[in-house]
């Protein structure tokens, strides 16, 4: 798919009918099934592209229509089932909609399915669930990065336009990067949270997957703005990106962290930074080094916090309400076979370290120590902020890598967050965009990250870097 | 206790008070009682994936409320945290609280011992958190759960160990529940569990300021249960200390049958919680103007009502604090005596012996809350009103309260429509009184011949014949004139 926009004038003159739309969506997904990318494809799905295709031809119809959109299975949409790719929630059903997919579905998108993911959006590479692992379309022996595994596999097979996903340390931004889409993190409590199955609550957010950084301007005003149903969001009505995208860039600068730099990079990922700070100067942004001293600890303090959170967002999963449950004599018995089976290793090891470092003795050591470091982290981004602009920096430290390489190798397999989870930790935007791809052909990109509320300015500068790279690689 | 073999408890109370708010703490559930099980329940309190948490306003309005109410500091910013532990009518894994930054800390109230003397209790600290739900165990094979209490907000109030006996205990529980209901954020039923309290109480010698080995009391749902276990532990631990021994620090539950401590959990199994500040709820920032507001709607606090009631009514104490130990009483009382024509001491106590009194037991009868009543205020001062100016006795007046409390006839209505007003004409009673003493000629000579105790035989003819409407005390007057003229010729 090209993209959604691009479709839309033919979608509204009625030469392309939602219908049909779903139709090759349904048939792309079918020849795709070997990415294992959905967990459940909704055939129903027709029925609200007939009913779209009646509102475009009486003129009513919403923002996003004939938009074909996938879910990660951690958004919740009334009526359908919700597993987490986890064993725990096992027949769940969702009792109402999350806040963004509500928004979705009023701008008359459709959405075809529920994609796989890292279970519980824990993982990095797709390999995490308990449905078994996600192909990455553009090698199929390689991950397509994780959690948001299957929603990024679907948009980069051409299956949906869109697909909504979660990043809480790189989840959304990571896989974009490996499978070369665009990948939007929004400041934290731009989007709703309502109705996001809960990993590590102050850093989880909902992020899209697109082809486009227009695509992801439209999709992103849709679902943005305050809720009284997240206490978190930002009461500020969020202002519109769309509008601007195309507006003249004027005098912008571009920092780029030393610390960034500094890391073990793959030699294609360096060559990709090159190409976009070319494009950059190219646009007429000014580059220049900056220093967040602090990014080296993102990993631990990371860790540390989203393990944290996510030892007690996990702890309602007993089996006395919902879900799996192994019956058993007496209530403690319940929960540790239910959760014993319900949960699958990686979840696991993330739920005792958590609950370590907040155990009373430790609590002081790494819970409260990393949520101080944190507050530097943020401090820095702040100070950088008064600087530049924007900063820029590479998204993962290597492109897509193979399946199973990773998978005995925890530690590794979290330095896949490396540049990514300091956006999350900081609550500041950020957005993974492809540039090149390597010498076997695959995708690599660099990241863009704002101040709060900079997504108007971080969108224009996507544009224009993608229009500009776009017509460099013609 | 400053018991007579020289020991002294140190007492300290952790008192929950459920909130009287409309709906949940986090979510829009209604809070009743006492409904279908498990139907007020949404995706936020049954702990639905997904789910988010968002802070009733109005419970916090309640928190400064009480916060002022007992002299606390009110934070700008507190904190709302997650404490965990696994149980099945926790639905999250965790309770959402307060740790480290409560809402309100260091308060004072002055409760009031029997004696009259007042004595100063610090507050430590009071917070907000969430209730869980329910379990009923009494199914042989299976736990059932209702959450429908389950997210209903309570306020924890924590004293410092200022409490030197049972008594002392039991007053501050009666004058905390007068405040939280005088406040109108409690119920204060401590039977239905709106008002629950645990204690701690350490045995040290008399007069001694170290701090001993304390034990905790829980499941003390009544304030006699407060005290019995209070006295009961008290007793234990001097015992304990009397041979030398010191008692363990644990947790313990009152079994009010067999009216003794029964031990909960060993030490070691003294649980982690692993409080940190709840991710999905900000921080509760309150700027002055929120509290300025719940300043200004505070009501009159317990005690203040009742020495303006001794001031301003010319009541005793007894009758004050019988009168203010309900706001809902107290509000009637003022509302009877707002009515009233005259306003004399004398009819204030009238009043406050009919409201105590008559009208209490007539609300007892017919099973009527004194803030539903079948008879209002003003009813009741019209009524009053008859009885203080003579136009009906007190026996009649007591008929004519039931008479309205069962038609809701007004009070000066019955008296017209039944004739039943006193015969207060001086002229007809005397002629009547005439008829009297001419129909009892033998009774008024003995009366003249020095048996004075003949005169309540004629009060009590006339009485007969006016069917007990003649006004006692103009029977009295007219009757003594009459046979005191007769003395005078007589002699
Ligand atoms: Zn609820």
């Amino acid at each position: 798919m090209r993209g959604y926009i691009a479709l839309r004038p033919s979608l509204l003159s009625g030469e392309v009918r939602c219908e049909r739309l779903v139709g090759d969506a349904l048939d792309a997904a079918r020849r795709n099934r070997d990415l294992n990318a959905f967990l459940e494809v909704y055939e129903d799905a027709v029925e609200r592209a007939a009913r779209v295709d009646a509102k475009i031809a009486e003129g009513t119809a919403g923002p996003l229509a004939g938009m074909i959109v996938a879910l990660k299975d951690n958004l919740l949409m009334r009526g359908r089932k919700c597993t987490c790719a986890s064993r725990i929630l096992e027949g769940f059903e969702s009792l109402y909609d999350a806040t963004a997919v509500a928004r979705l579905l009023a701008a008359d998108a459709i959405v075809i399915g529920r994609t796989n993911m890292d279970e519980f959006a824990m993982g990095s590479s797709g390999e995490h669930s308990a449905f078994g692992p996600v192909l990455n379309p553009r090698d199929r022996r390689r991950v397509p990065g994780g959690s948001s595994s299957g929603a990024a596999a679907a948009v980069a097979a051409g299956i949906v336009h869109a697909a909504l996903g979660s990043d809480t340390g790189g989840s959304v931004r990571q896989p974009a990067a490996f499978t070369g889409i665009v990948g939007v993190k929004p400041g934290y409590g731009r989007i709703s949270r309502y109705g996001l199955v809960a990993f590590a609550s102050s850093l989880d957010q909902i992020g899209t997957l697109t082809t486009t950084v227009a695509d992801a301007a439209l999709l992103l005003d849709v679902i943005s703005g305050p809720d009284p149903f997240d206490a978190t969001t930002d009461p500020e009505p969020a202002t519109r990106v769309t509008d601007d995208l195309e507006r003249p860039l004027g005098a912008v600068r571009v920092g780029l962290p030393r610390e960034f730099i500094e890391e073990r990079l793959d030699e294609s990922v360096h060559e990709a930074l090159e190409r976009a700070k070319d494009a950059l100067r190219t646009i007429g942004t000014s580059i220049q080094v900056v220093s967040l001293p602090h990014l080296r600890y993102t990993i631990p303090v990371y860790t540390v916090v989203a393990m944290a959170e996510a030892s007690s967002n996990l702890a309602r999963y007993d089996g006395v309400r919902y879900g799996l449950r192994r019956t058993a004599a007496t209530h403690t018995e319940l929960y540790e076979r239910t959760r014993n089976e319900g949960f699958g290793p990686e979840v696991k090891r993330r739920i005792l370290v958590g609950t370590y470092v907040l155990s009373a003795g430790y609590v002081d050591a790494y819970y409260r120590k990393a949520q101080q470091v944190r507050a530097l982290i943020a401090r820095e981004f702040t100070d950088a902020f008064r600087t530049v602009d924007i900063l820029l920096g590479p998204t993962t430290p290597s492109p897509a890598f193979f399946r199973g390489e990773r998978l005995h190798d925890p530690l590794t397999m979290y330095l896949s967050d490396v540049f990514t989870a300091s956006a999350n930790l900081a609550g500041v935007p950020a957005m993974h965009l492809p540039v090149m791809d390597d010498l076997e052909g695959l995708p690599i990109g660099v990241q863009l990250f704002a101040p709060m509320r900079g997504e108007g300015l971080m969108f224009r500068v996507a544009s224009a870097l993608e229009r500009t790279l776009r017509q460099s690689g013609r | 206790m400053n018991d007579s073999n020289g020991y002294e408890a140190v007492i300290g109370l952790e008192v929950h008070i459920q909130l009287t708010t409309r709906t949940k703490a986090f979510c829009g559930c209604s809070t009743r009682f006492g409904d279908a099980p498990n139907t007020n329940t949404c995706p936020v309190c049954l702990g639905y994936p997904g789910a988010l948490p968002v802070a009733n306003r109005e419970m916090i309005s309640m928190a400064i409320a009480l916060g002022l109410a007992t002299g606390c500091t009110i934070h700008h910013r507190s904190v709302f945290v997650r404490k965990h532990y696994f149980y099945p009518d926790l639905p999250k894994g965790y309770q959402i609280s307060q740790y480290e930054d409560p809402i309100c800390t260091d308060g004072t109230v002055d409760i009031e011992l029997d004696d009259g003397t007042r004595k100063p209790v610090r507050i430590r600290r009071i917070h907000i958190e969430e209730d869980a739900g329910k379990s009923l165990h009494d199914i042989a094979t299976e736990t059932l759960i209702d959450l429908n209490r389950c997210g209903v907000p309570l306020l924890e109030i924590v004293t410092e160990p200022d409490l030197r006996t049972p008594a002392e205990a039991h007053a501050f529980l009666v004058l905390l529940r007068k405040i939280v209901t005088y406040l109108e954020i409690c119920d204060g039923n401590m039977e239905e569990g709106s008002l629950r309290c645990d204690a701690n109480v350490s045995v040290r010698p008399a007069g001694s300021r170290e701090m001993r080995t304390k034990t905790e009391i829980k499941n003390l749902n009544s304030f006699r249960n407060v005290e019995r276990a209070l006295g009961y532990e008290i007793h234990r631990h001097a015992e304990l200390l009397r041979q030398g021994e010191s008692p363990e620090s644990e947790t313990l539950l009152w079994d009010a049958v067999r009216n003794l401590t029964v031990p909960l959990r060993g030490k070691e199994e003294s649980p982690d919680y692993r409080y940190f500040p709840e991710p999905d709820l900000p921080p509760v920032v309150l700027d002055d103007a929120w509290i300025e507001r719940v300043r200004a709607a505070l009501p009159e606090l317990p005690l203040a009502r009742r020495d303006r009631f001794i001031a301003n009514y010319g009541l005793s104490r007894y009758d004050a604090d019988i009168l203010t130990a309900e706001k809902p009483l107290a509000d009637f009382f003022e509302h009877t005596v707002a009515g009233l024509k005259r306003r004399l001491p004398e009819d204030f106590k009238t009043a406050c012996n009919w409201v105590t009194g008559d009208f209490t037991r007539m609300l007892r009868e017919r099973k009527r809350p004194i803030t539903d009543p079948p008879l209002s205020p003003a009813a009741l001062a019209e009524l009053l009103d008859m009885l203080i100016e003579g136009t009906i006795s007190g026996k009649m007046a007591k008929q004519i309260l039931e008479e309205a409390a069962d038609t809701g006839v007004h009070p000066r209505e019955i008296v017209g429509r039944s004739g039943a007003a006193q015969l207060t004409d001086e002229g007809f009673l005397s002629t009547l009184i005439d008829s009297v003493l001419r129909e009892n000629e033998p009774s008024v000579r003995k009366y003249l011949g020095g048996r004075e105790n003949v005169f309540g035989f004629f009060v009590g003819q006339v009485m007969k014949a006016t069917q007990g409407r003649a006004n006692p005390e103009l029977v009295n007057r007219i009757l003594r004139e009459k046979l005191d003229e007769r003395k005078k010729c007589h002699e």
